[in-house]
């Protein structure tokens, strides 16, 4: 009966093998890491210079930015040039109205999208662009087909072009595997474009829980505390239940 | 068993134990308080909204009073002609607080004039009785406020007077001197109000 | 000290029943003193509920109620207000673990028999402490106005409309507009904040009084009032609820916020089961998500709904898998009249109890699982199989409960 109780218990706990919203689609593992300033830097200066024209992260502070320790002065020199105090809101410079005109939808928010897409989307749909002279822009992304947004960073990654193989699967039929090469060279080199991107996809993180970082710490703190609580509120159980059990 | 043994008792043992869990207790109950505590002061909205405010005036001429916003309240800049600056002398018998000795100023507006440049004054247009933003009445000598009014603030809700230099006149029912922000140049035609530091900005 | 504090509390008794309360329902109410694991989740429940109330007063400060700006707002809480992320993740944590708190607390009323003669009211009470604690979660759900916020109410608001005849004007009626908007976020607002809440902490107060009334059950399933000290008349099986309980109860909560806590400053999201993905991308009326699903503690009823596909007698497959869903939670209300054992507890029930208790628990956890999954063929014959089990469980219960050969229940408790 035991072993049984211990199997049931068990089996209880199955559900948290599972994880919600699960994929079909392959994803490459971003290398996050929330406590690296130097890669947050690097990640927010390419998020102001590539992202704001279009996109806004409209429940961020450039003040909050102190955080990824930079100065008041430091947010105001390289990272506002719109015109607006460090206590404003990211808002995008780019008009609701415009954006529907020239790109037929309006580009996204992007204060939580690391929350909703998840970073390994973030990191793997912005190295998979590629050209495509059937759409709007010329661009278009394995990830997300028919993407109404252009390849932003083409001249750093440089062009890739589509390649469909026919790939044998083992099984006596034949199936379609979609490749992308580089056709023509970026300024940098695929290396140096995964690590820009991964800063980036970093700071998106970042972005979409800035307390993330002050919520473990605070944490950890917090844990320690209670298992020593649980020490002592289980001596003073013990002490009181002799009286019961003799 | 058929009753609870409680020869047990009351030992040191015991007493030490309930004395360290409700330590331990009263720690954690303030710690678990105080982020709710502190989630009720100023939101970083509310201290973006209450940021240091800039004004151009260049356009400003003597005698001429301009309104600006700070944290939601009426801050005035003042032009004050040699005239008025004149007066203020005049008035030291009739005022609360000639020399600003409460304090309703930084100190650089500890002076004379309540200001860093004696022709402008920076002051709240807030009647330091209950809230209500008084009047500029800039004439000599009007009908309702008498012969010895030389211009100032007056105050419409319960009748309190300000002179030129925002200080208080005796015997009316506001205590103090308006009172006057932290303020500071940040060149010949740019003033910030709200704040001291030129990086506020 | 102790002699003002003495006088202090004469003088509150000669007006108001302090000490007499004091002493019938701590100091000389008796619990049975073999409570295990399985009792621990009563206190906790009171203790999340707290939790919520008291998270949920400070949220309400920085709330905004409306379709515009709720979303918006959520945000302003986890970043501009200090320590507003902490006190939404505990607020949000707080709501599910008030599910898993109250779900094994029922399910120790189902082991033991806790619902049987003479606490019948008592479960009837709990049971609707349930379904108000299920519509505080749909209500409290659609307050961030997210993608799943906005289309898990339009789901289950669109069933209202299925009722035939009533169905589309009270609709209407609940809704406040022809289809969910800001008035239906507005009223949902005041329910979830005002109404429910009021409800949910005076049916607590009167599950409480009326456990008092009887006492509790005990995991041997035998009466304690029974067996009294004949000199004190104290039951010779109970204890003191104070100072044993209540020291026993507070090393409970410790074990239980050092779980609260792991989950809320490490993992509130919970893989996305706790803050779920699509919930951080604002509603889109005309856009519905690829993939809904409710919170989890709602899918094995979700399961049901889904897992009527056929039209029966006169009445649609639509209908029916409402009926379905409504009689899942309805039908463990009828618990203390379909339960015909001789014994309460499973410990000393028979075989056929014990593996209609085991198959209801497997069958509440798979249809939980494939409450998240998209319905496939499989999955929905999969899921009609064990809506038949679960309901199985409850009607043949009436003939399996008596048939069963039970074991003797001792006099004492073990």
């Amino acid at each position: 009966m035991k072993r049984i109780k211990i199997l049931l218990f068990l089996f209880c706990l199955s559900p948290l093998l599972v994880h919600a919203g699960g994929t079909e689609v392959v994803l490459d593992r971003a290398p996050i890491k929330v406590t690296d300033m130097a890669s947050l830097q690097r990640g927010v200066k390419t998020f102001v210079n590539y992202c704001l024209t279009c996109h806004s992260a409209n429940f961020m502070r450039y003040n909050r930015l102190r955080d990824l320790g930079l100065s008041k002065t430091q947010i105001k020199e390289n990272l506002i040039f719109t015109g607006q105090k460090p206590g404003d809101l990211m808002t995008v410079s780019m008009k609701t109205k415009e954006s529907q005109k020239w790109l037929g939808v309006t580009p996204p928010d992007l204060s939580v999208i690391a929350r909703s897409r998840g970073a390994d989307w973030l990191y793997t749909y912005l190295r998979q662009f590629y050209r495509d002279d059937s759409t709007a822009t010329g661009w278009n992304n394995l990830l997300f087909d028919k993407a109404a947004m252009p390849h932003v960073m083409y001249e750093l990654q440089g062009e890739q072009r589509l390649r469909i193989e026919e790939v044998d699967d083992g099984q006596g039929g034949k199936h379609d595997v979609k490749k992308l090469e580089l056709s023509k060279p970026g300024t940098l080199t695929k290396l140096e474009y995964d690590m820009y991107v991964a800063d980036l996809v970093n700071f998106m993180v970042y972005l979409g829980e800035p307390a993330a970082a002050q919520r473990e710490q605070i944490g950890i703190i917090v844990m320690l505390f209670l298992f020593g609580m649980l020490g002592l509120t289980y001596a003073l159980k013990h002490d009181f239940w002799r009286d019961v059990h003799g | 068993m058929e009753d609870i043994d409680k020869k047990n008792g009351m030992t040191g043992r015991r007493r030490f134990l309930i004395t360290a869990t409700s330590v331990a207790g009263g720690i954690a109950s303030v710690a678990w308080a105080t982020p709710f505590i502190l989630s009720m002061m100023p939101s970083e909205r509310a201290k973006a909204a209450g940021a240091p405010v800039e004004v151009d005036i260049s356009k400003l001429e003597p005698g001429m009073l301009l309104l600006v916003e700070w944290r939601g309240k009426v801050v005035w800049v003042l032009s004050r002609t040699p005239e008025m600056l004149a007066s203020l002398t005049t008035l030291d018998g009739k005022v609360s607080d000639p020399n600003s000795e409460k304090e309703q100023q930084p100190e650089y507006a500890k002076n004379q004039t309540r200001s860093i440049r004696p022709e402008i004054l920076v002051t709240t247009g807030v009647c330091t009785h209950l809230g209500c933003s008084p009047v500029y009445r800039k004439e000599i000598a009007p009908a309702d406020l008498g012969q010895d009014w030389l211009g100032g603030f007056f105050c419409p809700c319960h009748g309190s007077k300000f002179d030129l230099a925002g200080r208080v006149y005796k015997n009316v029912p506001a205590p103090t001197n308006l009172f006057v922000p932290p303020h500071v140049y940040l060149s010949e035609n740019i003033l910030l109000i709200g704040s001291e530091s030129k990086e506020d900005a | 000290m102790g002699k003002r504090l003495t006088s202090f509390v004469a003088w509150v008794d000669k007006r108001f029943p302090l000490t007499a309360n004091w002493k019938a329902h701590l100091t000389e109410y008796y619990a049975p003193k073999n409570f295990n694991f399985w009792y621990y989740f009563g206190s906790l429940a009171m203790l999340v509920m707290v939790n919520q109330l008291l998270t949920g007063i400070f949220l309400t400060m920085n709330y905004k109620p409306d379709a515009g700006m709720a979303f918006a707002s959520v945000e302003y809480i986890m970043r501009d207000v200090d320590f507003g992320w902490l006190i939404r993740y505990m607020h949000s944590t707080g709501a599910s673990m008030f599910f898993v708190v109250v779900y094994l607390h029922m399910f120790r009323g189902m082991m033991y028999g806790s619902y049987r003669k003479p606490r019948e009211l008592l479960w009837l009470i709990g049971s609707m402490i349930f379904f108000v604690l299920m519509m505080m979660a749909f209500t409290g759900y659609i307050l961030p106005w997210g993608q799943m916020s906005y289309w898990g109410a339009m789901v289950i608001v669109s069933m209202i409309g299925a009722i035939p005849v009533v169905g589309e004007p009270l609709m209407h009626l609940i809704l406040g507009d022809f289809t969910l908007s800001d008035a239906a976020l507005n009223r949902f607002f005041a329910y979830h904040v005002v109404t429910l809440p009021v409800l949910l902490v005076t049916l607590v107060v009167v599950h409480v009084i009326a456990l008092h009334e009887v006492g509790s059950n005990n995991p041997d399933g035998i009466e304690i009032k029974k067996n009294r000290n004949p000199e004190t008349n104290i039951p010779v099986d109970g204890i003191p609820f104070h100072p044993y309980y209540t020291v026993k109860d507070i090393f409970g909560v410790v074990v239980f916020l050092i779980v609260f806590c792991g989950i809320m400053f490490f993992a509130p999201e919970m893989g996305g089961y706790f803050l779920e993905y699509n919930n951080f991308i604002p509603a889109n009326t005309l856009q519905t998500p690829d993939h809904i699903a409710p919170v989890w503690y709602f899918t094995p009823y979700y399961s049901m709904l889904r897992a009527a596909t056929v039209n029966f007698l006169w009445i649609d497959a639509k209908l029916w898998g409402i009926i379905l869903m409504g009689g899942s939670v309805a039908i463990i209300c009828l618990l203390p009249w379909l339960d015909r054992s001789p014994v309460k507890s499973i410990r000393y029930k028979g075989p056929y109890s014990k593996i209609a208790l085991t198959l209801f628990v497997i069958s509440v956890f798979v249809l939980g699982w494939l409450g998240t999954k998209t319905p496939t063929p499989l999955y929905t014959t999969l899921a009609q199989i064990f809506t038949v089990i679960y309901f199985s469980f409850f009607l043949l219960m009436p003939w399996y409960s008596k048939k069963d050969k039970c074991k003797k229940e001792p006099k004492r408790v073990s």
